[in-house]
């Protein structure tokens, strides 16, 4: 397959970025997306201009690292993660732009590099459940009905990859929150903290710079782990009942 | 076989490529019976005043389930914590892409499993070259970690009545794994990194993301700091601290082409050994059987399915070379070789992970190997589920492997309900690491090494599912219990960052990030990587031998000397640049490479992953010598000055006691 690529090219947080243009040839429909960038900087590195910079580490899907803008669209056009788009998903001759999560609370650090440490702040301000180790009962003590434990579940299936927020027109942050809010609701050993973590979590998202949720949907339709919208919904049943006290 | 007087020279030191040291005497595992060892060390361990451990500052470096767990739980102890990772987030370290399952030794299924029973198939599952009391240890509290991931709402899976399940994992007889579909490793990391965010918010832990550490300070034989550089600035920055701690994982991307993250690497623990810090069994790898296959010269990491699958897959290749490029589905039974079924008829398909690994190569190595040339080899068989949907229905084979059909389906872009699957054996873990004693303590005082970045308890081969359990062991209970014996010692006397030794590190440090930057040769980084990668399989694998191994070394050094000539990395020190950080790691890995080969030629037996050709028995199969071979290989850095250069490393052996296990040789035919 021959490209033509368009990618975001940015020195550094303070630099203005442009789109640069970019032809590959030869690509084969079994590689992943990665690594046809991969192939691109190996090109560029030879021919003496500096690879272009984008993150990625497991190259499973899983730990959340990886995230572009591909053609407009969070992670491209499967529901999945950047690292594991392959090219057979593009056609030959296709022109595909390649930009970086675009959100103010994501700021860029360089070309496709952005700051996620937002979602730490997020998760730090209520994110968990307090016990410190060796405070734990047995394990088998509190059983949970397999239903809440089912729902928590694939709220945990989260990677905080930030697909959710570059997609959402108003960039905001409602599905990561709600899937942690979702996720430790669901279980008793998140009830002693219910009401006081979804406050705080809300409020860190709002001192962050995310945008509000008008249910646009696009944040579910984005999710490679296809989060249900409805996590937001437990979130603001939660934010209800926490502020009416 | 017991008379080693007459046994010859071993062939490292006959080519001087290592001398021997004094002999490892104690590993300070306290005495009396093994069942009562954890107790006493925890009762004996000096205690630390609750007023006084904010006065001490602990470094931890990585934030995987060994580093992420112990930063959170030195933080709640009241410690001054500071962490470290390279990653954008604690959150993305590589123990989240684990997907079997942890083991306990809980015993909820009531099926006979017991502390001992863990305890023994570890061992045994380890070829009997771990530490008997460590592992008894990491046994002891495996239970433990259940009840601490659950209370901070880990969604393990569950049975209709709301108690955990359990599964039978890794040929073990017992169901003693925990799990959470297919992504345990992800939900247990998350649960360690909501714990140490709340100590970040609380105070106790300050977290550095995006900075890697490159070079340990030791001052007066102590580890006192580390040096890092903030990847986004550039800016190399000095830490000091009372004791410094390394979780930061194995370093199985020496091969290049492994399940490893991108980002994984041996910088860290090989900063620390040339430092002083022994490195231990540095040749034992383990060799994950169901991968998916590489698909071209393009490939950049390969992918693991759970091996799962070979409890209903049937794995093939054809009888004949010619068939190898047909349509398999057009292949008869009668031209089909199970080849496992075949060798091990009691076994078939579930024979341990070498030798489903070693035999898969094999076949490969005979030209019989499926899938697309790589090279001059077609490197796959197939795992075939005809069977298995026509006996189960497709609908359960779905319920059962679903997600990893999808993975497999996406990769590839085949069906493998319709089409057999392609697997290929790849690097997966490394069992060596850096040598440490019952107090997870290296042979730098005040540096402690825990997960896999440690020689770990795992011996010459790691069980399913223990790795998360080790990880965690280390980091929740075992360091934060063993290092207070060392803090009781401290605060030690207050270091400037203008200590001479502190300048040295810091400038050493310098001088290597701007030499990478000057060389401005003709070769990427990558293609030195994939080079050694390619020598490391070829040489340093499944199966290796004395004659393979040499020539391994001269390679190895050969390259390493090109690398510091010939290697071209583009842009500046001060800013993002991912080519300069993957430029000092793999630096690391051409020299971590020629020791992991010294190992391996020393080490003249095969045992647990490890196949040594001139070490087998009549019918090919693997033969351990305890009479030679019955210690942990701690290897000092034999110095070494100028850049990549290493002069013969000292072994230092530390012979293995078995007292609470009998010594038995494993069969599996």
């Amino acid at each position: 397959m021959n490209l033509t690529l368009k990618i975001w090219r940015q020195a550094g947080p303070r630099h203005r970025g442009e789109l640069k243009t970019y032809k590959v040839k030869d690509i084969s429909p079994d590689m992943s997306f990665l690594e046809m960038l991969d192939v691109l900087n190996e090109q560029l590195n030879a021919r003496g201009e500096e690879p272009i910079a984008f993150d990625s580490d497991c190259r499973e899907g899983i730990c959340g690292m990886c995230g572009l803008m591909i053609s407009g669209e969070a992670h491209g056009p499967e529901k999945t993660t950047t690292c594991q788009l392959h090219m057979r998903s593009f056609t030959d001759g296709e022109v595909i732009t390649i930009e970086p999560w675009r959100a103010n609370a994501f700021p860029v650090i360089k070309d496709l590099v952005v700051d996620r440490g937002a979602f730490d702040r997020i998760i730090q301000a209520g994110g968990y459940v307090s016990v410190n180790t060796g405070a734990a009962p047995d394990a088998h003590a509190t059983p949970v009905p397999k239903p809440n434990a089912d729902r928590a579940f694939v709220a945990a299936e989260c990677i905080g990859c930030g697909a959710c927020v570059a997609a959402c027109p108003n960039a905001s942050a409602m599905l990561f929150m709600g899937a942690k809010v979702t996720h430790l609701s669901e279980l008793p050993q998140g009830q002693p903290e219910r009401a006081a973590r979804v406050v705080s979590m809300v409020e860190q998202h709002d001192e962050e710079g995310f945008g509000g949720c008008t249910n646009v949907g696009a944040c579910s339709q984005a999710c490679p782990k296809g989060i249900p919208q409805d996590v937001i919904s437990t979130l603001n049943k939660d934010l209800r009942a926490a502020l009416r006290g | 076989m017991t008379d080693t007087t007459t046994a010859p020279v071993n062939a490292g030191i006959a080519h001087g490529l290592y001398t021997e040291g004094e002999p490892i005497a104690d590993t300070k595992a306290p005495a009396g019976p093994i069942a009562g060892k954890w107790t006493q060390r925890q009762f004996d361990a000096a205690l630390v005043n609750p007023a006084n451990r904010r006065k001490l500052d602990v470094i931890i470096v990585g934030t995987g389930l060994a580093g992420g767990s112990a930063a959170a739980t030195l933080g709640e102890a009241g410690y001054n914590v500071k962490v470290f990772c390279f990653q954008d987030s604690p959150r993305r370290a590589h123990s989240i892409a684990a997907q079997g399952g942890i083991n306990a030794a809980k015993n909820y299924k009531e099926d006979g499993d017991s502390v001992y029973r863990l305890f023994y198939d570890t061992v045994k599952g380890g070829d009997y070259r771990s530490r008997e009391t460590n592992v008894y240890r990491l046994a002891e509290v495996s239970a433990n970690i259940i009840d601490q991931c659950v209370a901070q709402g880990v969604p393990f899976a569950r049975e209709y009545g709301g108690l955990l399940d359990n599964r039978s994992f890794g040929g073990v007889q017992v169901s003693r794994t925990f799990y959470a579909r297919g992504q345990t490793g992800q939900q247990l990391l998350i649960g360690a990194y909501q714990a140490l965010e709340r100590q970040v918010a609380a105070g106790t832990v300050e977290q550095f993301t995006r900075h890697e550490m490159l070079e340990v300070v030791v001052v007066d034989g102590r580890a006192r700091g580390i040096i890092v550089r903030d990847l986004v600035t550039g800016e190399i920055e000095t830490h000091l601290a009372d004791a410094v701690v390394l979780g930061s994982g194995g370093y199985g991307n020496v091969f290049f082409l492994s399940t490893n993250a991108m980002g994984s690497n041996v910088t860290a623990t090989w900063r620390a050994h040339r430092k002083g810090a022994y490195m231990a069994n540095p040749c034992y790898t383990q060799i994950h059987p169901t991968c998916i296959p590489v698909s071209g010269e393009h490939q950049s990491k390969l992918t693991l399915m759970s091996e799962s699958l070979r409890n209903d897959g049937r794995i093939w290749v054809p009888k004949n070379r010619e068939d190898c490029d047909k349509d398999p589905r057009q292949i008869p039974e009668e031209d089909r070789d199970y080849y496992l079924e075949r060798i091990y008829p009691s076994f078939g398909n579930l024979v341990p992970r070498d030798i489903a690994s070693r035999q898969a190569k094999n076949v490969c190595d005979e030209g019989r190997g499926v899938g697309p040339l790589v090279g001059d080899f077609r490197r796959g068989v197939y795992l075939d589920f005809a069977d298995a949907i026509s006996r189960m229905g497709k609908a359960a084979v779905e319920a059962k492997y679903g997600n990893l059909f999808d993975m497999y389906a996406r990769i590839t872009g085949e069906n493998p309900y319709e089409v057999p699957m392609r697997i290929y054996p790849a690097v997966h873990y490394v069992m060596g690491g850096l040598w440490v004693d019952y107090d997870l303590q290296s042979s730098i005082r005040g540096l402690f090494v825990i997960g896999e970045a440690n020689f770990s308890d795992h011996g010459a081969n790691r069980l399913g599912a223990s790795a998360l359990m080790q990880g965690l062991a280390d980091g929740y209970f075992v360091l934060p219990n063993t290092i207070r014996d060392y803090l009781a010692k401290g605060p030690f006397d207050k270091l400037s960052a203008d200590h001479p030794d502190v300048v040295a590190a810091r400038e050493s440090v310098e001088s290597r990030t701007a030499r990478l930057l000057e060389v401005n040769g003709e070769r990427s980084v990558d293609s030195f990587h994939r080079e050694l990668g390619n020598i490391m399989w070829e040489y340093c694998g499944m199966e290796r031998s004395e004659e393979g191994l040499l020539k391994a070394i001269d390679l190895i050094r050969g390259l390493r000397e090109e690398f510091w000539r010939n290697v071209r990395v583009l842009g500046a020190a001060d800013t993002l640049n991912q080519s300069l950080e993957k430029a000092g790691r793999v630096a690391d890995f051409l020299e971590l490479g020629e020791l992991m080969c010294i190992d391996a030629l020393h080490r003249r037996e095969s045992c647990g992953g490890h196949f040594r050709a001139e070490s087998q028995t009549e019918d090919g199969e693997a033969l351990r010598h305890d009479d030679e071979f019955l210690y942990v290989a701690a290897w000092e850095f034999g110095g070494g000055e100028a850049l990549g250069e290493m002069r013969q490393p000292v072994l230092h052996k530390e012979d293995l006691v078995y007292e609470a296990i009998e010594l038995k040789q494993r069969s599996y035919k």
